[in-house]
This record gives structure tokens, C-alpha cells and sequence, in this order.
């Protein structure tokens, strides 16, 4: 039986017809999303032209200010970096149709964590880099996990629903940092700590100018190769391991995961506890790399922009690398641009155009005369 | 009002689906007044021809008179217009309103101001008038199963619906609850309305039907006959039939040991119901079992147990290891395969693509997987084997599995069942919906795998294919299940007759048990 529409009276002397796909064509997804960003950038254009902006101009702009010098490509691929990290929280997650829109909260915690490692005084002062440096990611990466494992165990265990207890999270994440940045951990009544000590510093390029003079203002930090491995490693745990495998199994077909025998509660909890754990390395890269010390609202909602980099890169880890550049380079932009709103309008429609164009994967569309 | 008018007549009735005729030149009139009861065993076309009459579907060839005047039936919107109204198995209706609401919903009036309270007047007194009693501001989800049927039946019944057609009514009342469905049942014809009941439950077909039409691979056995006159054992011999079977070569197997041992198991549905009541059930190695009955008795229920995806009481034991209540990966270790009643819901992951789809038991394992990791090229080598020995046909191993046709879809679940090299084997109507050829390899496969030695419980609602295949057979009504008898001492109107509930063991003399 074919999947048509049923016929209604039109105007027109055409009709619209959409039929189901039988066969993907290899490219066709990456096809179909070059395609919508185009599509966004003209109804974006549009929308611009209609603020009285010249969408060239403004267009222009935004590649000049994020790629175009080596200087304003390293501020993209720090922009990116967060990105990456809380990009891959959510295509962990999503690929199971587990709806983690918290990656936020679990990246407060994560920042949290990292800046905890600092400030709590356990480490005298002077321990060296290679001691700081991995106990704080490991802190972030531990909160973080924290933070998710705790929506995931509620869905596993009570079948609460993961969409409003991650969100939940984060608000209480966002009130755990400010009650330590305003209380305990102020420095001097302003809602910020410390700065953090040189050696808790992630590794800059401009760091090493003395080196390669060319590095001097490249605040490009290790964070970023970091994001990078962490998108092959999950790419690679997607794709080539077991638990992977299962995951991909729950999000096609959880009755079809159970009858292949996964305790699909356990791997609930794993996946969030991977999600969360990867958000919460943005936040430890984040405030160890950039910040340098825990403020209130450090994160411009690195989180939630994960959510649109993950749909953009359509759950593909190694495609969330391109799609948080891309936006890392809006966000950029967007310091420059006014009105303000102009990039924040360019992601809604791009997250718009995205997603609908999903439907182009699944059917063909025809026109059929008359 | 008089016996002989007729309030719906269907002549020359064809409806074709891609590869069956699904009713072929089939007559089916109703009178006013009457019950009227279509008998046949699923895939006959009894549900195909019901929905053609409530203007689901399209017929390709025939003429449909209501009260004398031809119809035609473009949506069910068009059959309550001309008073045909169907009451279907899965209930249609929305767990968060209240009955009033649900009856008014898709209709024009009331237009934008509710009103309930008039509505609700109205619906209690059409309830009341019809004797289905139910209150109308109650909400779906606080009613049984029974009250939310007479919702679906007032939902007709205010659409001005006077001929209704009930698909298995039955299926989902307890007995108390039929009782009061027959009660109202006759009401309503008393008054002048009129029922097509479809059912295979030959003790309510002859407890509550005036006329009874029986439906065999799409064509009509019996057109029309009272009733009365008809012994269940008639009914039950024009319904399943018995057609001279082609011949297939099954070479003679001594049954080993026991490898599937259940006793006393009980299982209750999704619904709470007892479905599974201390079944007993033996299988030896090298044996095919066939467990004969209409579906919904419990069949998909005894699957589920066995392969550890529902919880009971009692004992299973394969090759000596308890599995109730025990993990699915428990019962996949010790060697059960499973293929499903459910193809695309259960058995494949539509958009996976076919290796994903057939590493789905054996990804654990070497060679497949070491340790946390899968060898990917291992996996793709053995799906590529797999696809062409099974002669999956798909143009490659990275087809999602959605892709496939239902025969093909089934030779990939059994490939990959067959291919863990299992013990026991629980096929659920493996042939369902497939065409000749996907049939035949399917039945090769299984004997193939009764001759290298696997115990196999084969599930099917086709008497046919069960004395083809096994070697002994069962039947499973309401959740108990039969003494075992050779197939060869089977006679099919016995089998016919309990499958339908009207007797309850097939012979009277101790057999032994398999």
C-alpha cells in the first residue's frame, strides 16, 4: 500500500506529493542540512533586510568577526569548545530518545566541581599542573555525571520524566554556584572567587609565545583538543561498542531492545551518567581554561545551545565538531552585531529549518499534475 | 417491521490487497431486527469485508444496498450517514474525557460553546433508553473494559447508527460483562436495530446469533444460515476448513530429551487478566510442537514467559535451567530463540540497518564482541553470510531493516534466531502475512531444525500449517492448554471445537504426555 495523501479540491493545478522513501541515499543527511541552513540564511536575510540591515553586510560580518583572522578563529574555537562538549551530552542522550535538555545544570555542577578542586584548600599551594589539571576534570567530569545520573536514576527507577528533572536541575545547579560565589567563596562581596592559581590554568597557546611567537594572544586553550578526542571517543563508543550498540538499539526500538535481552533501566542511568559527565567537562574546561575562576553566569546557556549543536549535527558526534564551530562563530558575531538579537534570530531559524527538514529524509516529495 | 427486510445487502463484494484477494465475490446481507454472526479464523476476511461496509476501505468490485438503496461508502463519516456504525476491538477512545465529551468528539454540534450539561442529559437518556448503563461524566479512564464498550456502542448509537458491526466484542469481557453485552444486545434488536456480531467463540455465536455467515480464505462456507440449526461441530468444520495439503517430506526424527519443561505456569496479561493458567507443557529435542488456537487465547502471553519478558508463576525449566521470572539475557544464554508474532515491533529495529539488525543476539559474544568493544568487520562478514544464506534480498547490509518486505524481514529473524544455534525455538505464527514462497522457506527452515535436533514450540492459528509441521499438537483456549496428541490421531474437528471452546480435551483416554 503506498502512503499517499488523500485527495482534497485545490486551486492549483498541481498537487503536492509526498512519498515514502525506500532507500536513503548515502549523503542524503548531510545533503539535506547544508540544504536548511541555506534555506534559514534567506528567511534569516529576509528578516534582517526587513530591520533595515543589509543581509550581505551583516553576513559578511559574521564570517570577518569569527574566521576571519587567526585571532578571531582561535575566540571561535573557544566559543566551540563548550560547545563540542555539551553538544555530545545531548547526542548521547538523544540518540536513545532520552530528552537530557539539562546539559546547563550538569555543566554548573561540572564548573563547580573544577573550581571546588581549587578553592576547598586541599592541594598546598604550588602543586603542579599535571595534579590540578586532571583532578579538576575529573571533578567536573564527576559532578557533572552527578548531576545527570541523578535524572537518570529517577527515570529508571520511577519513570520520572527526564525533560523535567533535568531542567529542574539545572535552576537548583544555577543556585548551588551563586549561593558559593556570593557566600563562601566571594572574593571581597563581589559574585565571583578568586583567581584560580597559574598552574589550574588549562594550557593556552598564547602560553607558549615564547615558543612560536606567532601563538602570542591565541587564547585557543587544550580544552578544544580535548572536546575533539571526546567526540571521537563517543563516536567510537556509538559506533563500535556494545553499550553503544545498545543505546542505538533503545532509541530505534526499546521493546525490540528488551526482547534482545538489554536492561534497559541500567543503560538509562549509564547514558545519562556519560551525558552528564560530558557537560560537566564543559564546565571544568570552561572555567579552568577561559574563566579562571567561578562566577555567577559564566555560561551564556553553553548548555542549551548543546541542544540546537546536537539536532544540527543530527546526534553525529563527529558532526557536532562542525556544527559547534558554526555556532561558536555566531556567538562570536553576535558581540558585534546590532541589533543584538540578529545571531540568537539566525540559530532559532537554523534549529527551525533543521528539524523540519527531517521530513525530506523520510519522504520524497513530488509535484503531480492535475 | 418485518423478518425478511433487509437491512444491509453486500453482493459480489472483491477486495484485493497486494498479493490476496482478501474477499473474493463474497454476498453478506443483515436483516432488520436480527443478529447476525460472521464466523471465520483470522485472515479469512471477515474484518476486511466489516470495515468495507463502515467505509474503512474501498471494495474494487461489488454493490452495497442499505435498506434497498445503494451506497456509497467513501469514510465512515458516509456509513453512519446511511445509519452503519462499527464498534471496533481497540477501543477509540481519549482516557482523559468524560464519556459526553468523547461521544461529541468529531461531530458538528456543538459547535464552540460546550455545553455540557445538556449533552450529558441527552447522552443519559439515550443510555437509559438502551439500557447501557454508564454515567456520562464519568471520565474513560475510570471505567472497565465493559462500560467503555457500551461508550463505543452509544458513541454509534448517537451518531444515529441502526446496523452495528461489532468486531470481537467478546475478546475483552470477562463473562459477567458478555452476559450484560448479549442483555443489551437483544434490547437493541428488540427495538429494531440490528448487529453483525464478528466472533470465533462458537458457544456465544450460537448463545446469541439468529444468522450465521462462516468465511474461509476470503469466500463465503455458509451464507446466511439460521443459527438453530447448526451444531458447533458443523460450524466448526466450515470455518477451519480442511483442504488437501501439499505434501512435504518430513523425514522421521526420534524426539530426544526433554529440553522445554513447564509446569503450573501462570502468567496475567497487560490488562490484569489471567491469561496463562497452569499451563503444563513438555518439549522433547528433535520435536515440533504445535499449539493450535485463535490468537488472543493466551499464545503471544506463553511466548513472553518462556523468553523471560513476562513475569509467572510455576516453573520453566529448559535443559534443566530455571528461567521464570529470570533476565531475557538468562533465557538467550541457555539457548531460547525467539521468533515473534510481532515482526517490526519487537523482532527488528526498523532503522537499524540489517547487520544491526542481526548482531542483536550475538553482539555479547565472541567472535562478535570482545569485551566492551564489537569487532565491526566480524559483525558485517557474518551479516553479509547470514543475508546470503537466508537469501535475505536487500540490496546490501546497510539497508535499514524497514526496508524490507514481511517475508524478507522474517527470513532475517529467523536467520539470526536459527544462526545463535539455540535449543528451543518459540516461533509465533511465523508465517503470518506472508506470501507462498516466504511460507515455504519458512517451514523448510523449521524442519530443518527439527532434524538437526531443536525443540520447537510452534504457535500458529493455521490448523493447517501445525499438521503439516509438528508432531504433536496442542490447543490453547483461554489460557489453558491441552493434553499433547500425535498428529496423526488429531482430527481437525476436534481440534476446531476446542480451539473454539466448546469441548475442553481432545480425547477422553489417558495420553501421555509428550
Amino acid at each position: 500500500m503506498s502512503a499517499t495523501s488523500p485527495t482534497r479540491r485545490s486551486l492549483l493545478p498541481f498537487a503536492l506529493r509526498m512519498e515514502r522513501r525506500l532507500e536513503s541515499p548515502r549523503g542524503l543527511g548531510a545533503l539535506t542540512t547544508i540544504g536548511a541552513v541555506v534555506v534559514a540564511l534567506l528567511i534569516s536575510a529576509v528578516i534582517i533586510w526587513w530591520q533595515g540591515g543589509d543581509p550581505i553586510d551583516v553576513y559578511a560580518h559574521i564570517v570577518r568577526s569569527s574566521l576571519g583572522s587567526i585571532g578571531v578563529v582561535s575566540d571561535t574555537l573557544v566559543k566551540a569548545t563548550p560547545l563540542i562538549f555539551t553538544g555530545l551530552a545531548c547526542s548521547v542522550a538523544f540518540r536513545m530518545r532520552l530528552w537530557n535538555i539539562g546539559a546547563e545544570g550538569q555543566l554548573m555542577m561540572g564548573a563547580w566541581g573544577a573550581s571546588a578542586v581549587v578553592l576547598v584548600g586541599w592541594l598546598p599551594d604550588g602543586t603542579a599542573s599535571f595534579i590540578y589539571l586532571p583532578l579538576m576534570l575529573l571533578a567536573g567530569l564527576g559532578m557533572g555525571g552527578l548531576w545527570g545520573g541523578i535524572a537518570g536514576w529517577l527515570r529508571a527507577r520511577f519513570n520520572v520524566n527526564e525533560i523535567i528533572t533535568t531542567l529542574m536541575l539545572v535552576y537548583i545547579s544555577q543556585e548551588w554556584v551563586k549561593f558559593w560565589v556570593f557566600g563562601p567563596w566571594s572574593e571581597g562581596g563581589f559574585q565571583m572567587t578568586e583567581r584560580f592559581p597559574r598552574e589550574a590554568w588549562l594550557p593556552r597557546l598564547t602560553d607558549h609565545s615564547d615558543l612560536v611567537s606567532d601563538f602570542a594572544g591565541l587564547t585557543v586553550h587544550l580544552g578544544f583538543a580535548l572536546a575533539v578526542v571526546a567526540a571521537v571517543a563517543v563516536w567510537w563508543f556509538l559506533n563500535r561498542t556494545g553499550k553503544g550498540y545498545e543505546i542505538r538499539l533503545i532509541g530505534d526500538n526499546p521493546r525490540a531492545a528488551r526482547y534482545a535481552g538489554i536492561d534497559i533501566g541500567r543503560t538509562i542511568i549509564l547514558v545519562m551518567l556519560i551525558s552528564g559527565a560530558l557537560a560537566g567537562l564543559a564546565g571544568a574546561a570552561e572555567v579552568s581554561g577561559v574563566v579562571h575562576r567561578l562566577q555567577d553566569n559564566f555560561s551564556p546557556g553553553y548548555g542549551f545551545t548543546g541542544i540546537i549543536v546536537a539536532f544540527l549535527a543530527r546526534f553525529n558526534p563527529l558532526g557536532v565538531i562542525v556544527a559547534a564551530i558554526a555556532f561558536g562563530a555566531l556567538i562570536l558575531a553576535g558581540r558585534e552585531i546590532q541589533p543584538a538579537g540578529i545571531p540568537q534570530m539566525i540559530q532559532g531559524v537554523v534549529l527551525f529549518c533543521v528539524i523540519a527538514s527531517d521530513v525530506f529524509l523520510r519522504y520524497r516529495v513530488r509535484l503531480v499534475r492535475r | 417491521m418485518t423478518e425478511t427486510t433487509l437491512a444491509v445487502e453486500m453482493r459480489g463484494i472483491v477486495k484485493r490487497f497486494p498479493g490476496v484477494v482478501a474477499n473474493d465475490h463474497v454476498d453478506f446481507d443483515v436483516r432488520v431486527g436480527e443478529v447476525h454472526a460472521l464466523l471465520g479464523e483470522n485472515g479469512a476476511g471477515k474484518s476486511t469485508l466489516m470495515n468495507i461496509l463502515a467505509g474503512l476501505y474501498g471494495a474494487d468490485e461489488g454493490t452495497i444496498r442499505v435498506h434497498d438503496r445503494v451506497v456509497k461508502l467513501h469514510s465512515p463519516r458516509d456509513a453512519i450517514a446511511v445509519g452503519l456504525g462499527m464498534v471496533h476491538q481497540h477501543f477509540t477512545l481519549v482516557d482523559s474525557l468524560t464519556v459526553t465529551e468523547n461521544i461529541l468528539l468529531g461531530l458538528d454540534e456543538p459547535r464552540f460553546w460546550m455545553n455540557l450539561p445538556l449533552y450529558e442529559a441527552k447522552v443519559e437518556s439515550l443510555a437509559a433508553k438502551t439500557g447501557l448503563a454508564v454515567d456520562p461524566a464519568a471520565k474513560i479512564w475510570q471505567l472497565s473494559v465493559g462500560e467503555q464498550q457500551r461508550v463505543e456502542i452509544l458513541k454509534m448509537l448517537y451518531r444515529g447508527a441502526e446496523i452495528l458491526i461489532m468486531d470481537e466484542p467478546t475478546a475483552v469481557l470477562a463473562p459477567q460483562e458478555i452476559d450484560e453485552l448479549f442483555e443489551t444486545l437483544r434490547g437493541m434488536t428488540a427495538a429494531g436495530a440490528s448487529v453483525v456480531f464478528i466472533s470465533h467463540k462458537l458457544d456465544e455465536v450460537t448463545r446469541i446469533a439468529d444468522r450465521v455467515t462462516v468465511m474461509r480464505r476470503g469466500q463465503v462456507t455458509a451464507a446466511g444460515e439460521p443459527a438453530a440449526g447448526k451444531t458447533k461441530r458443523d460450524l466448526a468444520q466450515l470455518m477451519v476448513g480442511r483442504e488437501v495439503l501439499e505434501s512435504i517430506d518430513k523425514a522421521t526424527v526420534s524426539p530426544g530429551q526433554i529440553v522445554l519443561e513447564m509446569t503450573g505456569v501462570s502468567a496475567t496479561s497487560d490488562r490484569g487478566l489471567r491469561c496463562l493458567d497452569a499451563v503444563d507443557l513438555r518439549i522433547r529435542s528433535g520435536q515440533i510442537i504445535g499449539l493450535a488456537g485463535v490468537a488472543g487465547n493466551g499464545q503471544s502471553e506463553l511466548a513472553e514467559v518462556i523468553t523471560g519478558l513476562r513475569e509467572c508463576t510455576g516453573s520453566i525449566k529448559v535443559n534443566g535451567q530455571e528461567l521464570a521470572n529470570r533476565p531475557v539475557a538468562e533465557a538467550i544464554d541457555a539457548g531460547v530463540a525467539h521468533v515473534p508474532e510481532d515482526r517490526t515491533g519487537i523482532g527488528s529495529a526498523p532503522n537499524l540497518s540489517l547487520t544491526d539488525n542481526l548482531i542483536m543476539k550475538a553482539y555479547r559474544s565472541r567472535p562478535i564482541g570482545h569485551g566492551w568493544s564489537i569487532d565491526d568487520s566480524v559483525a558485517r562478514a557474518r551479516a553479509q553470510e547470514l543475508k546470503d544464506l537466508y537469501e535475505v534480498s536487500a540490496p546490501s547490509i546497510n539497508t535499514q531493516a524497514r526496508l524490507l518486505s514481511g517475508g524478507n524481514l522474517q527470513r532475517l529473524i529467523l536467520a539470526r534466531e536459527i544462526s545463535s544455534e539455540p535449543g528451543l525455538m518459540v516461533a509465533v505464527q511465523p508465517t503470518r502475512g506472508l506470501d507462498v514462497g516466504a511460507i515455504e522457506t519458512v517451514h523448510k527452515l523449521l524442519l530443518e531444525q527439527r532434524e538437526g535436533g531443536m525443540a520447537v514450540l510452534l504457535i500458529s492459528e493455521d490448523l493447517d500449517e501445525i499438521l503439516m509441521l509438528a508432531d504433536r499438537v496442542a490447543v490453547i483456549y483461554e489460557g489453558r492448554i491441552s493434553r499433547s496428541i500425535p498428529v496423526g490421531e488429531a482430527e481437525v474437528g476436534e481440534l476446531g471445537l476446542m480451539m473454539t471452546g466448546s469441548v475442553t480435551d481432545a480425547t477422553a483416554g489417558p495420553t501421555p504426555r509428550a
